[in-house]
């Protein structure tokens, strides 16, 4: 992408939407606030979000939620598919020994303690007080450590122009990027592009998304009650996206 | 013992400038490159989203670990007193310097974003090991910029000691940070192991010392310098005991590895079944960097002849390249293991072996950061008098038998114009 229309993105985001409205947490990140950071309010550590994806329900077959997400966020590649980013992809699993399949979505996991934000020379990976963790595009100098440093192959480099970009999420080239839970809905009370579609367009409801923190939250109280995986939960980086039925 | 005379070269000759054209039009060939990367973008290159780390961070690894490597020689005479390397100490801190500057070059031009090398400078993430290492890579100018100087004029060279031990710190822990880049990485079976910062700096000391064999063989043969066979067999000695180091340590990485199930995977792609990567390892690392070298540096035969020492020292460095190579780029193609247990497969390659060849403009970039280090040292040596007159073993060594010895060295007083004395002791 040139740097005009990076310009012009970022003066967008800049002038109003509420897309990064929450970048104001983490300690020496740059203070981006918005008029509408007023509607809905800053990220507050009060909430945790997160999601619940359970493979039994979902389909090898289907990407509805893939689909969603590049509509909503406007990734969709130049047919590159090595060097195309991808926020969100379908993994289908078999089980080695008895030859069980699942298949299931795999995103940023939304680490509580990311990699990817310790490794960050400059601090554009961060984590907001929510748990969301995102790349600030206007800082990120492209250098791909959290690539290196994510357990899940959750990020993408852009490398090359991008075009149809969206209001609410700038994008440029040479910079890293990757699911951000659909922020801006959020913000605004409202679910990620993926989960509305699993159940909307999929009929699926594979996908369960909330505040971890509230005990009263439908998440919560599946959470509480059946036994979650989390991927590569050795590694200890508690990630906000559980998974059921692998 | 006598007094050593540094001068500076005439730097007129045909072969010279020749040299400085060739070295020049490398780096206007990288400069171009990276224009035509960043304009493109990286998808022009080998890299994509699998393997995101290519052979412009292979050659900037490398540069920048025997950047650190080079100053060896000038440790050894300030630090541990060898009276012989002293006269070699300007040439090892120039080379250093050279070598980090064409590494960190190599570095920046390869980021998605090397026009924000601004933000890099003034926003710090400490918890990065990447952060650090921009502090560790910027003192380590002024930490061997100060070392040089006091080497170089002489009402300084009292302080010599000093600054060199505090320049030999840092080297380690500039190296212990490049390694730990790589070791900090828990994400990936390749990595996240703590020898990576050991090895790091046992990879130093031979590679830089392997530069500066050819390089110390290059100046002294372009401007005919004598240089003695005493100084060539200790310095070839001293190859010999840090490459056996480097194999002993990739040793005790692979078996370490082994011994932990989890990582057995990894390892059996990297030694047995990762195809390029395995050639790498085994005819690059291993046998051109290493067995090989070792046999003809302890060759009763070839242990004396200069060019197979200069030999020996050009394999050090293709098999350095392919170390690190192989850790760098084997370690990204092997995939993460995300889903223990199962066979996975997606549309982002999960569970697939990530592929990669360098493209063209990598591969000039990378060797324009040698040629900018080259080109560093090629002018600096004709503006200053970094190289001593003459390395002949009569001048140099202390234990050169003569029938009468030299009485103790005298104070230098020679202050001409491009000339400098500094007492040899
Ligand atoms: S690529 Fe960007 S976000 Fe990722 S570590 Fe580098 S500067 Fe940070």
């Amino acid at each position: 992408m040139s740097d005009t229309t990076f310009n012009a993105a970022r003066r967008r985001l800049l002038a109003g939407t509420a897309a990064l409205a929450g970048i104001s947490v983490a300690p020496g990140i740059r203070l981006i606030s918005t008029a509408e950071a007023a509607v809905s309010g800053p990220a507050s550590a009060k909430n945790r979000w997160g999601l619940l994806i359970d493979s039994n329900k979902c389909d090898a077959g289907c990407t509805e939620c893939v689909t969603a997400c590049k509509t909503e966020q406007g990734w969709t590649g130049n047919d590159r598919p090595e060097s195309d980013p991808q926020w969100i992809r379908k993994v289908n699993l078999k089980d080695n020994k008895t030859g069980a399949t699942a298949s299931l979505p795999v995103m940023c996991q939304h680490c509580e303690h990311p990699p990817c934000v310790d490794v960050c020379p400059t601090g554009a990976s961060m984590k907001r007080e929510d748990g969301i963790v995102l790349v600030d595009k206007h800082i990120c100098i492209g250098c791909r450590y959290c690539m290196m440093a994510c357990p899940y192959k959750a990020r993408s480099f852009v490398h090359e122009d991008v075009h149809n970009q969206k209001q609410h999420m700038p994008r440029g080239k040479g910079t890293v990027e990757s699911c951000t839970l659909c922020v801006h809905r959020v913000d605004a009370g409202g679910t990620p592009a993926c989960v509305e579609a699993c159940t909307e367009k999929a009929g699926r409801d594979a996908m369960v998304f909330g505040d971890l923190n509230d005990p009263a939250s439908e998440i919560s109280k599946k959470l509480a009650k059946h036994v979650t995986t989390r991927l590569r939960a050795d590694l200890g980086l508690e990630p906000g996206v559980h998974y059921s039925g692998i | 013992m006598k007094r050593i005379l540094f001068t500076q070269i005439q730097g007129n000759s045909t072969g010279y400038i020749a040299l400085l054209g060739w070295l020049g039009a490398f780096v206007a060939a990288a400069l171009g490159a990276v224009y035509f990367m960043e304009h493109n973008g990286h998808y022009v290159t080998g890299m994509n989203n699998q393997i995101v780390w290519g052979m412009p961070h292979v050659f900037a690894v490398f540069l920048i670990v025997a950047a650190s490597g080079a100053l060896n020689i000038a440790s050894i005479s300030s630090v541990f007193g060898r009276v012989m390397y002293k006269p070699l100490g300007r040439l090892s801190t120039l080379l250093s310097l050279a070598l980090l500057a064409g590494g960190l070059m190599v570095l920046v031009l390869d980021l998605g974003r090397p026009d924000r090398l601004d933000v890099a400078m003034m926003k710090y993430n400490f918890k990065s090991i990447f952060a650090w290492n921009i502090y560790l890579y910027t003192g380590f100018f002024a930490v061997v910029g100060v070392y040089m100087w006091m080497m170089m004029e002489r009402r300084m060279n009292r302080y010599t000691k000093i600054a060199g031990t505090v320049a030999f710190i840092w080297r380690l822990a500039l190296t212990t940070g490049t390694g730990s880049i790589f070791g900090f990485l828990v994400a990936r079976q390749a990595y996240d192991a703590a020898i990576m910062a050991p090895m790091f700096i046992i990879m130093s000391f031979s590679f830089g010392l392997a530069i500066f064999i050819l390089v110390l063989m290059a100046v002294s043969n372009g401007t005919g310098r004598p240089l003695g066979d005493v100084l060539i067999a200790k310095m070839k000695n001293l190859l010999g005991v840090f490459v056996a180091a480097v194999l002993y340590f990739a040793v005790v990485q692979h078996l370490t590895n082994l011994y932990a199930t989890e990582h057995h995977g990894v390892e059996a792609f990297i030694l047995s079944d990762g195809g390029i990567y395995t050639g790498l390892f085994w005819f690059g690392q291993i046998l051109i960097g290493g067995l090989l070298p070792l046999a003809l540096l302890y060759h009763p035969t070839t242990g004396k002849d200069r060019m197979m020492i200069a030999l020996a020292a050009a394999m050090v460095v293709i098999g350095g390249m392919a170390q690190v190579y192989v850790i760098i780029i084997g370690g990204q193609a092997y995939p993460l293991s995300i889903f223990p247990g199962y066979e996975v497969s997606s549309s982002f390659y999960d569970g697939i072996v990530g592929s990669y060849s360098p493209s063209l403009p990598e591969v000039v970039l990378g060797l324009g950061g040698v040629a900018t280090t080259l080109l560093i040292v090629a002018i600096a040596i004709k503006a200053l008098p970094f190289l001593p007159a003459t390395l002949a073993d009569a001048d140099i060594d202390p234990h050169y038998v003569e029938p009468e010895p030299e009485p103790e060295p005298e104070e230098a007083d020679s202050d001409d114009e491009g000339e400098e004395a500094a007492e040899a002791a």
